[in-house]
């Protein structure tokens, strides 16, 4: 028999996973069965796949398909160092486009999140872009892809800076959030160091409007500063609005 | 020089004494990755061998990373102890596990200061998880601060109440829903969402006022970046433990920002506050394999030999808690539940016959191959084995770091199937509080408003 919990009022401070009560010294089978679902939801998400037409179908434009070496999930998964070269042969569909402001959009970590968010904060980040004089090239999808693939695609057509927006690891609350990591003069060898990052864009964390504002304020910053990274600090005024 | 060894017809070199053990250490993807795996199981196998029949004053001679690149190395063979070293000196690594299984506690915690990292890993290898077990439950390992960790018959929880955005009341609801099920006596430690100094501040005084109010005979940590916590100490803040991540090379501590000269400086700043009253071992470290890789600071050498140098870093500065956070780190270094819970076995002996108070954050995320089972599995493989603390995390689920670790229940769990008890500082606190046999309905022991939860 599972007991009443008397300190059941902790459950408004917190999203955590408090006040769950007791069987035993275990947990409530509603609780842990709640915690097999999360569970199961975000391992799924970890093996979701790009629907490709139905994103192109969603941003509006066709867009070129790319692959990294990395040959399916679970050599995705143990060889990081794959998933960051591009497949020889997607290098030719790439069309120069010298000192353009490039979109990559990578499936990461889980699909879920780029193919929910991407569409959204593209649409509101492509006027901002525009007006602020910067000529953006074709939008580049790529599969078992991570951050520093978009590296190998914007020095393969020149890009003067690319935005990688990527599937995050899925967690037990959210299974469908996007990140984005800037990189100015993109080139094979680049590190973390050198990007700048906007994370959590999802229902219930960054509104993709916030963030497409974000990025413009970044990529201005980039421009001046003539970098990414640590070396610009998100010095942003206002702070971001949460999506409702 | 180098070794060898024949199996199956085939003869094995191994050109020095590195690739040697990383050839013996049983399969993990972070070693396939670095492309230091034996490439067969024979060849595995032949390596722990020829590991086997190595005398084990040959670690003294052969430094897995050279004593002139690294100051780990240095610290390492400056501070081995000879005359602790002679009971095993003769022994080879295979003679050596043959020893450790029949050794006492009172032979374990005399060789301490004679081991070098290097000869706990070597033989770690050729070591099944029972092995790890048995020779651990018999290394007894004590700290203090303000209560006694690590005494036999007992089993400390680290309480962990995370917040997405550092928010005081969220952490504070954790923090009680923790006190309320039995954990907390390790530490009640809070990683910060940022590492912003002003938020360590608010959550260092936080931290104090929870103790204060409920008068817990306990330690807090807010587990900043070290040179975060010494910004604090100058302003004043109620430092109790200095937290740090470490790992067993120069170049993977510089990427974390820190050297063996920073860490003292940052004991001695919190040494001289003087808040312990039981004793006064003030730091906490975590550490973990794969770091060094993924720092690209591995020099070559397997994941789990760095794991074991990164325990004579934590051992220089008598930490109060040292764990490994062993399945963080993702799949490409542990892959599946099988690699997490070997791992953990391994850094949990290793520390505690380096002679360190050894926790483990029983870990997985979810994109590695592993469950709650596994998870179940390993904590309870662990509590056999004598660990001096796991992680209390409210229902396994790391709010802010997006992780799964284990739980207050689990906890409470371990308890009740070892027959073990909280440290008896904070059991006899528990007792004076009426906690546990408060855990059905009524008035609370601890009262919420007290910690701003009105």
């Amino acid at each position: 028999m599972s007991v009443p919990v008397p300190w059941a009022e902790l459950r408004r401070f917190t999203s955590a996973r408090v006040a769950l009560g007791r069987a035993g010294h275990g947990l409530p089978t509603a609780a842990h069965l709640d915690f097999q679902e999360a569970h199961a939801r975000a391992r799924d998400a970890v093996h979701s796949a790009l629907d490709l037409d139905a994103l192109e179908a969603a941003l509006g434009q066709p867009a070129i398909r790319v692959a990294s070496q990395a040959a399916d999930r679970r050599t995705y998964l143990l060889r990081p160092d794959l998933g960051r070269r591009l497949r020889q042969a997607d290098r030719a569909r790439l069309p120069p486009t010298p000192g353009a402001f490039l979109f990559v959009l990578a499936d990461g970590l889980c699909a879920i999140g780029v193919q929910q968010q991407a569409p959204a904060l593209i649409a509101a980040a492509r006027p901002l872009l525009e007006a602020a004089g910067l000529a953006l090239a074709s939008i580049v999808i790529a599969s078992q892809a991570r951050v520093a693939l978009g590296d190998e695609i914007g020095e393969a057509m020149g890009a003067a800076m690319v935005a990688v927006l990527i599937g995050e690891r899925p967690g037990l609350s959210a299974t469908d959030s996007l990140g984005l990591y800037l990189t100015l003069g993109p080139k094979r060898g680049r590190t973390d160091a050198e990007r700048n990052c906007i994370s959590n864009i999802r229902p219930g964390g960054l509104a993709p409007e916030a963030a497409a504002e974000k990025l413009l304020w970044l990529a201005g910053a980039a421009r001046r500063l003539g970098a990414t990274g640590v070396a610009l600090k998100d010095e942003q005024p206002n702070a971001p609005r949460l999506a409702p | 020089m180098g070794f060898a060894h024949a199996v199956g017809g085939t003869r094995y070199l191994f050109p020095d004494l590195r690739t040697l053990l990383a050839r013996a250490t049983p399969l993990r993807s972070g070693d396939v990755l670095a492309g230091l795996a034996a490439e067969t199981a024979q060849e595995r196998v032949a390596a722990q061998r020829a590991l086997a029949d190595l005398p084990l004053r040959h670690f003294l001679n052969e430094a897995v990373i050279s004593y002139e690149a690294d100051e780990v190395t240095r610290l390492i063979l400056d501070r081995h102890d000879a005359a602790a070293f002679a009971p095993v000196a003769h022994l080879t690594v295979g003679g050596f596990r043959d020893w450790l299984l029949a050794a006492e506690p009172a032979a374990l915690a005399a060789l301490r200061p004679g081991l070098t990292p290097e000869m706990a890993a070597g033989v770690s290898k050729i070591m099944r998880l029972q092995d790890l077990v048995a020779v651990a439950a018999r290394c007894r390992v004590t700290s203090r601060f303000r209560n006694t960790l690590g005494l036999p018959g007992r089993l400390s929880i680290r309480l962990q109440p995370n917040d997405p955005v550092d928010d005081p009341r969220g952490v504070a609801a954790a923090i009680l829903d923790g006190l309320l099920l039995g954990a907390g006596d390790a530490v009640i430690g809070v990683n910060p969402a940022t590492d912003n100094l002003e938020t360590t501040l608010r959550l260092l005084d936080l931290l104090d006022a929870v103790r204060d109010r409920y008068a817990i005979p306990t330690q807090s940590c807010v587990l900043a970046h070290v040179t975060t916590s010494l910004l604090a100490m100058e302003r004043g803040a109620p430092v109790d433990l200095v937290f740090q991540s470490i790992g067993g090379t120069e170049g993977v501590n510089r990427s974390f920002g820190v050297s063996l000269a920073l860490l003292r400086e940052a004991r001695e700043a919190a040494l001289a506050l003087g808040r312990g009253t039981v004793g006064t071992d003030c730091m906490y470290f975590e550490t973990g394999q794969g770091s060094a890789l993924s720092a690209e600071a591995h020099h070559g050498c397997d994941q789990q030999t760095l794991e074991a140098r990164a325990y004579a870093v934590a051992r220089e500065f008598s930490p109060l808690l040292v764990n490994s956070v062993v399945g963080f780190i993702g799949p490409e270094y542990l892959f599946d539940g099988k690699q997490i819970t070997r791992a953990g076995l391994e850094d949990h002996f290793c520390g505690k016959l380096l002679g360190l108070p050894m926790g483990v954050d029983v870990c997985y995320t979810n994109h590695a191959e592993a469950d709650q089972d596994d998870m179940d599995a390993l904590l309870t493989l662990l509590g056999v084995a004598g660990v001096t603390y796991v992680m209390g995390v409210p229902g396994a689920d790391d709010v802010m770091l997006a992780y799964q670790s284990t739980s207050f229940h689990d906890g409470l769990y371990l308890r009740a199937a070892l027959g073990r008890k909280p440290a008896p500082e904070f059991e006899e606190w528990m007792e004076r509080m009426g906690i546990e046999a408060a855990s059905g309905a009524g008035r609370l022991p601890l009262a919420p408003a007290l910690i701003g939860l009105g």
